[in-house]
């Protein structure tokens, strides 16, 4: 069965994973055939599937931090993740579905600090051998507004 | 002539100019408060069209959208005519935002604050207690509702897309547009389409900045590496960029060169490849798309002055609409489209490569910050110049892309509406 520590805890790790920029172990909490995206509320409520980052597998993820780390340009800044616990809507000893409500402050190399994003991540997890992985995350954020860009994950 | 304070006051030329020429901009364009309320004034309600939504946005009667021209809020609904009418945002008694929602259906708009009631083309039509309670109060029989009303704005549509104007006097749209500009629209929305998604982009920079971006083809290669770094072979491409004669509208595209193709069969299979297994997409479908013009462009990206840019990205397609917010602070909404007869694989394919743009896009991400660069560089620069120098000093179309013609294209327009 899985439960709301195993999954709390699998959150937690996540978020530390992001925030000590440890990026390249983020995809490894997803599948291979995971689903990810970055949408907001009122695109879920619209149904209106397009994401401010798409992906169907964990190589576009991997692709992504590499792009991160080689290709892409952006001020050097961090993120610091909150999760909230995760509410859990069905869960079995293979599957679950929570949602998990976050708040990610953007700390830039400048030293400005403030509110990068709230939201709730939609979340479907398996179990493969004993270890929880992410087959569904949909970080869908409270507000429509990105500032500047978004590099980091959610 | 020196420019005072009060001649700013009394509506005289805030920023000065060095020359006519348009290879200097002044640095004082991006931060000075009254160029912004003389640009709300004269360009975004003066003789432009505004992009304001997709007809498919408001398909049937009632449906509406609130959104802005310039920093001005305006309504766009329609009426049962079947008509698109827009109207200011601003209830004709205190001033108060009429509609309060981004969208929604309306048999008509009551203001909240006193109840004042406008039809859907933006006429007064009920003022609540106009008789008094019990005969006391009340407005004076002289008060005449067809006298007073939101500012009404023309309407165009084009392509399924809904602009407006405050300006009686601007030209019709095609006139506007050109054939040029219109025959590039109408490639891409040449059949009907619909909303996959909607964000907002926050930047930290005057509205010019991000304009000058959209037009400026020189930095896409230098500021934008994701193609470069994962050796992404774009065939061998030729391209350009087209300027419209007013100067304000833009297309730069890249295409496939068929005599480059033929030539060289490495090229006729993937529209990528790397011989380095250090930087190589592990799942490259993210670029995988399919023909769907058959003039060969991979990429087009077209500007309306303006703030209305149309992408079309290989298969991803987008409009973006560039609204100001104060002098250094800009607001860009991104409308991703797909056709409404896609299939589903087309689709799939449109969602994967809309991680291409966007506030996270891997070659975009970059534009949602460079004009911050610039903004916070050049505070303290006020009587300094950029330099658009690049490819002379004309604002003609170019098969170069190592030009800055369409950003000078921008200035021409820019400096007639304001005056300068």
């Amino acid at each position: 069965m899985i439960d709301l520590l195993a999954i709390a805890a699998f959150n937690a790790a996540y978020a530390e994973a992001i925030d000590s920029d440890s990026l390249e172990r983020w995809p490894a909490f997803f599948c291979a055939d995971c689903h990810y995206r970055i949408t907001n509320l009122e695109n879920e409520r619209d149904g209106l599937p397009a994401g401010i980052v798409w992906a169907d597998s964990r190589a576009m993820l991997e692709d992504r931090i590499a792009a991160l780390r080689e290709a892409n340009i952006y001020e050097r800044h961090r993120y610091r993740h909150l999760l909230g616990l995760p509410l859990i809507e069905t869960a079995d000893a293979h599957c679950a579905t929570a949602r998990t409500p976050f708040v990610v402050a953007r700390i830039m190399h400048t030293g400005e600090s403030g509110l990068f994003a709230t939201g709730v991540y939609r979340d479907r997890f398996v179990n493969l051998d004993g270890r929880l992985l992410l087959a569904e995350r949909v970080a869908v954020c409270d507000s429509t507004v990105t500032d500047t860009l978004l590099a980091l994950p959610l | 002539m020196s420019h005072s304070m009060g001649e700013s006051l009394a509506g005289q030329r805030p920023v000065h100019w060095k020359s006519e020429r348009l290879t200097r901009v002044p640095f004082a364009l991006y931060a000075d408060p009254d160029v912004a309320a003389r640009e709300q004034r004269r360009i975004f309600r003066g003789e432009v069209w505004n992009y304001l939504c997709l007809e498919a946005e408001i398909a049937e009667p009632g449906r509406f959208r609130t959104t802005f021209v310039g920093e001005t809020p305006v309504v766009v609904v329609r009426d049962d005519d079947g008509e698109i009418y827009a109207f200011e945002n601003r209830c004709a008694h205190r001033g108060a935002l009429i509609a309060l929602e981004k969208s929604g259906r309306a048999d008509d708009f009551q203001c909240v604050y006193h109840a004042w009631t406008y039809n859907r083309r933006g006429d007064l039509v009920g003022v609540a207690f106009e008789n008094g309670v019990k005969g006391k109060g009340g407005m004076p029989s002289t008060f005449c509702k067809d006298a007073h009303g939101p500012r009404r704005l023309r309407v165009a549509r084009f392509c399924g897309l809904v602009f407006a104007s405050f300006s009686e006097d601007v030209p019709d749209i095609d006139d506007y547009l050109g054939d040029e500009i219109a025959g590039r629209i109408e490639r891409v929305l040449h059949k009907p389409v619909e909303v996959i998604g909607r964000f907002t982009q926050a930047l930290p920079n005057n509205w010019k900045l991000y304009v000058e971006n959209v037009k400026d083809s020189y930095h896409a290669s230098l500021l934008h590496l994701f193609f470069t770094t994962f050796e992404l072979n774009r065939l061998s491409q030729k391209g350009g960029v087209i300027v419209d004669p007013s100067g304000g509208h833009h297309v730069s595209y890249s295409m496939i060169d068929k005599g480059a193709q033929d030539g060289d069969s490495s090229y006729r299979d993937q529209a990528l490849r790397s011989d380095s297994d250090r930087y190589r997409l592990r799942d490259p479908s993210v670029l995988t798309g399919f023909s769907e013009y058959d003039d060969g462009i991979t990429l087009q990206i077209l500007s309306v002055f303006p703030g209305f840019v149309l992408q079309q990205i290989q298969n991803c397609l987008a409009l973006r609409q560039v609204l100001p917010k104060g002098v250094a602070r800009t607001e860009l909404n991104w409308t991703y489209l797909g056709y409404v007869d896609d299939t589903a694989e087309q689709r799939t394919v449109r969602l994967k490569q809309s991680n291409l743009v966007g506030p996270a896009g891997f070659i975009s991400m970059e534009d949602g910050a460079v004009g911050g660069f610039v903004q916070r560089g050049i505070a303290g620069a006020d009587d300094h110049d950029a330099i658009v120098e690049m490819g002379g000093e004309g604002t003609g179309s170019s098969e170069a892309r190592a030009t800055e013609t369409s950003v000078r294209g921008f200035w021409k327009a820019y400096r007639r509406l304001m005056d300068e």
